[in-house]
């Protein structure tokens, strides 16, 4: 039997008033006017919380550029379901802010670009932006809600990591994420220039540990180390088509928000189907399903159960082939794509995210 | 550290509820999910921010007619994960 999906990613849109340079969204970003509307979106929430869904995150782009955000926020949590805003914060005002207690949002999730608000602006091409999104911070703690801090860290930000540790806990933050930049989207294409060092990651790592120590019991903090330095892959989105739905801002389905870009998929729209039809029945869902799929290579792996052979999508962007197993992992045939790519230099600059990518 | 007359609460944001798709009682957290087994579910079901842990410790003690020493060893350690886990205050 199929298992239940524990989340629902809502990437409500791909605008987004920042431009970062490791953004996960896909190359090819998708527009306004293409945008699912309320009704649809209210619509998947209580088929979602009726296939078991739990969580929703609500996200992007900037998932506040949507108006409607509280009206589709209000309609998740009436469906039960706990929802998780997923902000930039830039436009968190308290009137905003307001209206997404009203509607019952449960819990903010604030990014980061550093802990320096000169360099945070100039990651995120946002003038001011730092500035704002500490006054969110302060916003959502004095209205009594929970909050994460996240940080995305990179080779040019690392070096400020025990200044964002500090960051986080003096806004008040309950949880915080360290997340190493991870190279899908827009972020494999600056690969070269947003990769750390192993140095870096190990400093990082023992910074990570130490405020662990010094925050026990007040801060929970969450540390992504990136795929590439790991002995052994994650399983995908904790299986593919395990536990999480993510559906676009136009309304395609999908188990993973990356796997826009393996080629040759059909994937299933909310606006035609129901997400129980589309979880139990679509080919996309079922095709690399454990334990129907696996890769070669991986098969009598006695890992094989916890990681499923990693992650689809990085399979496909490092060797043009999403059945091979993910290169992160020592014991596959391509391991050594991964070494290669850690010894890249650097281009000259990050290339910004912006609608028009083909150029 | 969570001791005998501390209090315990689930912390901002933290909802404990039965879910009627799994049939199970399950703690919600931000971008985290706690499935209890059944010990941690009595547990939680007492967790109010009103009751001390020796007052769970006697409930418990006396709904399940099991020996006290035992009993508060448990709620103890397991309210100590849930502590460093972010779930539950005191």
């Amino acid at each position: 039997m199929t298992s239940q999906p524990l989340a629902l990613i809502a990437e409500l849109t791909h605008r987004c008033p920042l431009s970062c340079g490791y953004c996960s969204n896909p190359l090819e970003l998708e527009r306004a006017s293409a945008e699912l509307p309320t009704e649809i979106w209210t619509r998947v929430f209580a088929e979602a919380a009726d296939l078991g869904v739990l969580h929703a995150h609500f996200t992007g782009g900037e998932p506040m550029s949507r108006r409607d955000l509280s009206e589709l926020i209000g309609a998740a949590s009436r469906a039960g379901l706990y929802t998780n805003l997923i902000t930039s914060g830039v436009t968190l005002d308290d009137r905003a802010l307001g209206a997404l207690i009203d509607a019952g949002v449960d819990h903010v999730q604030l990014s980061f670009q550093d802990s320096e608000p000169a360099t945070a602006d100039a990651i995120g091409g946002y003038r001011g932006g730092h500035a704002r999104k500490l006054a969110a911070a302060a916003r959502v703690t004095a209205a009594g809600l929970p909050l994460t801090a996240n940080f995305v860290v990179h080779q040019s930000n690392l070096h400020h990591i025990n200044e964002m540790l500090s960051l986080g806990d003096d806004i008040g933050a309950s949880r915080i994420e360290i997340a190493h930049v991870q190279y899908h989207g827009w972020a494999l294409k600056n690969r070269a220039r947003l990769m750390p060092t192993f140095a870096q990651l190990e400093a990082a790592t023992a910074a990570v540990e130490a405020a662990r120590e010094r925050l026990r019991g007040r801060v929970v903090i969450d540390y992504v180390i990136p795929d590439y330095f790991a002995s052994r892959p994650k399983a995908c989105m904790g299986g593919w088509g395990q536990r999480i739905i993510n559906v676009s801002p136009g309304g395609l389905a999908m188990p993973c928000h990356a796997a826009m870009s393996l080629p040759g998929l059909t994937f299933p729209s909310v606006r035609d189907r129901s997400l129980a039809d589309i979880w139990n029945n679509s080919e996309v869902f079922q095709l690399f399903r454990a334990p129907a799929f696996a890769p070669e290579s991986c098969r009598g792996c006695e890992r094989l159960e916890i990681d499923f052979g990693g992650c689809r999508c990085q399979a496909h962007a490092l060797t043009g082939d999403a059945t091979r197993a993910d290169p992160v992992c020592e014991l596959a045939p391509d391991h050594g794509l991964i070494a290669a790519a850690l010894g890249e230099t650097a281009s000259d600059t990050v290339i910004p995210r912006r609608m028009t990518a083909r150029d | 550290m969570i001791h005998i007359d501390s209090i315990p609460k689930l912390k901002q944001g933290v909802k404990f509820r039965f879910d009627r798709a799994r049939d199970a009682w399950i703690l919600l957290a931000p971008e985290r999910l706690f499935m209890p087994d059944e010990v941690a579910v009595e547990v939680l079901k007492r967790v109010d921010g009103v009751r001390n842990v020796t007052a769970i410790v006697d409930e418990l003690a006396a709904a399940f007619n099991a020996p006290r020493e035992e009993i508060e060893s448990d709620v103890l350690g397991m309210l100590e994960d849930l502590s460093r886990k972010g779930a539950v205050s005191a």
